[in-house]
This record gives structure tokens, C-alpha cells and sequence, in this order.
């Protein structure tokens, strides 16, 4: 790996995302981040593209400018994500389309795009974003969970197809962070949640950056098609 | 024309690097990229078609997917030869145009 790593992270503005940005910039690494909207991070090692991550074209074009830019990409991190709670006989089509865009079209395009860049160099890291909602098969997030299930099997094929490239590819899967995500979700639905974890407790940032850190490590390039839940989830 | 048929020979000359010398792509307009004849194996076709598409953005400075559904289920498939496939790109640009 470089001395100062090219990451490139989605969903950057707020939440998880906001946070691995400084994160990776203390441990100085030139951090790409992208969301549909401005970042207020005004770091010199920050570069923010603004893109909706299912939007081909523009993701297509700014692949080429970090390709200029950066002469090529070490580390990708699909963070970008959206959810939507509710029972499938209240769920209009449009959320499902909505959240498929964003989780898993976003995910693939990156991940080919990232994958382009990384295959000249022969390395590259991969990590996707799961969620335990997926195992737990949770009631309520039918469109959340399967879209994320989606991340998994991709991680795992993926995992397959690039590992000639010398790219592996990832995923963790967090339990609950309070985040934007997670706002609307109601207080004792969170406690019960909690409870069906080993360790009940809500996740911070810094679980979800430790299980990067492993991925990411020089290391473990023996390490693919993983999905890491948090909290003692399985 | 001859301008394409130069970037896929690049592209050629890249991968070749690569491969074991009874692997290796001849860099002929008749030469076979893909298909039963071919010498490529799946992983030796990705990396030359993404190779490919590369230089065209760089020159062109356009996207350029080659592999879209159509090109790969057609019956003369362009990724045959050299020269298929340099006819389809040249397609490919003029309706980017
Ligand atoms: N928080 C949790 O409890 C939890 C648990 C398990 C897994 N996760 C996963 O962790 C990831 C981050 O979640 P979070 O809690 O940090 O969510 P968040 O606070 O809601 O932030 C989501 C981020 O993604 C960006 N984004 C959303 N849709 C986008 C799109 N179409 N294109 C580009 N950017 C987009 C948002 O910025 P813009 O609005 O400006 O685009 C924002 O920066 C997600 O993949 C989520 O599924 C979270």
C-alpha cells in the first residue's frame, strides 16, 4: 500500500461516512468522498464530489478525474445507504426502487468502476456496507434487509471475479449507530433490537473503523467475500 | 480507423506483458481475441477489453462501454478479431457523436 493511500468513501455529508472522512485523513490518507449533497470538510487531503452513487454517467465521468487526479484508487468504502421502515403491505414500489438504486446499484457501479482503476495496479481493497438487519431477517425492513442481502451476495462474487486483480473485497455489517438512519425508528423497537445482540449495546463509529482497518490492512490479503456483522450477530 | 486498430494493438502490447509467452495475442487485424479459437482466457478478455476502454476515454474523452448486452449475445460477436472489433468501436463512437 502507498505511504498515503487514495480511499474513496461514499455518503460523506453525515453520519458513519462524515466520520471515517477524518478518521482516514488523521492517519493521512487523501480521502475522496462523494454524496448527493456538499461536505463541510475543508481539508486539504479532502476531495468531495457531488453525485447520486446509481447515476452512471456522472459516476462514470468522476472515475476519470480521479484516475487524473490521484493516478489510480486504493481503497474503496460503499458506505452510501438509505432505509425505509415499514410493514410490506404499506410499501408503495417507489421505496423498493428508491432503496435498490441507492444500495445496490450504488454498490455495483462503484465497486466495477473502483475495480477499473485498481485491476492496473494489481491491488485494491473493497468494502461494502451490510447490516445485521439482514441475518435478523427483521420485520419492517423488508426493503432495507433484502437490498443489503443484495451487498452481501455481490460481496461475495466479487470476491471471486477480482481476486485475479489482487483486489479483495468486504463487507461489515453494523448493529445500530444513532444516526440520521435510524432516527424515525422507535425507541423500544432500538431496546428490543439491542437485546437480540451478544453485546447489547448501540455501535459507534469506531466499530464500524476498526473492522475497515482490518480489511484494509496489507495483511489481509488473504481475507475475501467476508461479511463482518458487529455485536455478536451471526 | 487505423487509429483504433493502434489502441487495441496498445492494449495488446500491455497484456502480452502478462501472459505467458504460449498465451500471448498476435497483433494482426485477423488475429482472434475471444471465442473457441481464441487464446484468451476469461480473466486475459476482461483485462483487455477494460484495458481497451481506458485508452478510449483517455483519446476520446468519452465512455465507452464495450461490453453492453447487445455486443455480447450477438451472433458475430465484435470482440471475434481485431478488425470486428474495430469496426464496432468506430460504430460505437459515431453514434456518441
Ligand atoms: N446507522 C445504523 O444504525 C446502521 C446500521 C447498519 C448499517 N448501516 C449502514 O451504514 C451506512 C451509512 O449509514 P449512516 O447511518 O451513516 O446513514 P446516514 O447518516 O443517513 O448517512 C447516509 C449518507 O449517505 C449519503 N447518501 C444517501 N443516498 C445517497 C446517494 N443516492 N448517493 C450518494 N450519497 C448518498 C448521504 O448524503 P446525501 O444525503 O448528501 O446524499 C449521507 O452522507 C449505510 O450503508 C447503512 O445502511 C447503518
Amino acid at each position: 500500500m502507498n505511504p498515503n493511500p487514495v480511499i474513496l468513501i461514499t455518503g460523506t455529508r453525515k453520519g458513519i461516512g462524515r466520520y471515517l472522512v477524518d478518521y482516514y485523513l488523521k492517519k493521512d490518507f487523501q480521502v475522496i468522498g462523494c454524496s448527493r449533497s456538499e461536505s463541510d470538510c475543508k481539508h486539504s487531503n479532502y476531495w468531495h464530489f457531488c453525485a447520486d452513487v446509481a447515476d452512471e454517467k456522472t459516476v462514470e465521468k468522476y472515475f476519470s478525474e480521479i484516475d487524473e487526479r490521484f493516478g489510480g484508487l486504493d481503497i474503496l468504502v460503499n458506505n452510501a445507504g438509505i432505509a425505509s421502515m415499514n410493514h410490506m403491505l404499506l410499501t408503495p414500489l417507489k421505496t423498493l426502487k428508491n432503496i435498490y438504486e441507492t444500495n445496490v446499484f450504488g454498490t455495483f457501479l462503484f465497486c466495477r468502476e473502483a475495480a477499473k482503476l485498481m485491476q492496473k495496479k494489481k491491488r485494491g481493497r473493497i468494502i461494502n456496507f451490510a447490516t445485521v438487519a439482514t441475518p435478523l431477517d427483521l420485520e419492517g425492513e423488508a426493503a432495507y434487509a433484502s437490498s443489503k442481502a443484495a451487498v452481501e451476495s455481490l460481496t461475495r462474487i466479487f470476491a471471486k471475479e477480482l481476486a485475479p486483480f489482487g483486489i479483495t473485497v468486504n463487507a461489515v455489517g453494523p448493529t445500530p449507530i444513532k444516526t440520521d438512519l435510524i432516527r424515525s425508528v422507535p425507541e423500544e423497537k432500538m431496546k428490543a433490537l439491542l437485546q437480540r445482540q451478544a453485546i447489547r449495546r448501540y455501535g459507534e463509529f469506531k466499530d464500524v473503523a476498526h473492522v475497515l482497518d482490518f480489511f484494509i490492512q496489507k495483511e489481509s490479503d488473504f481475507v475475501t467475500g467476508q461479511v463482518v456483522y458487529l455485536g455478536g450477530i451471526s | 480507423m487505423e487509429e483504433i486498430t493502434a489502441i487495441i494493438f496498445e492494449a495488446i502490447n500491455q497484456i502480452n506483458r502478462q501472459l505467458d509467452i504460449d498465451k500471448q495475442l498476435v497483433k494482426s487485424e485477423a488475429a482472434v481475441l475471444y471465442g473457441p479459437s481464441g487464446k484468451l482466457d476469461s480473466i486475459g478478455f476482461v483485462m483487455l477489453i477494460v484495458n481497451i476502454e481506458q485508452r478510449l476515454k483517455k483519446k476520446y474523452k468519452k465512455a465507452i462501454t464495450l461490453t453492453n448486452e447487445k455486443a455480447m449475445s450477438q451472433k458475430n460477436s465484435p470482440f471475434l478479431s481485431v478488425r470486428s472489433l474495430t469496426l464496432y468501436i468506430q460504430k460505437l463512437l459515431a453514434e456518441k457523436r
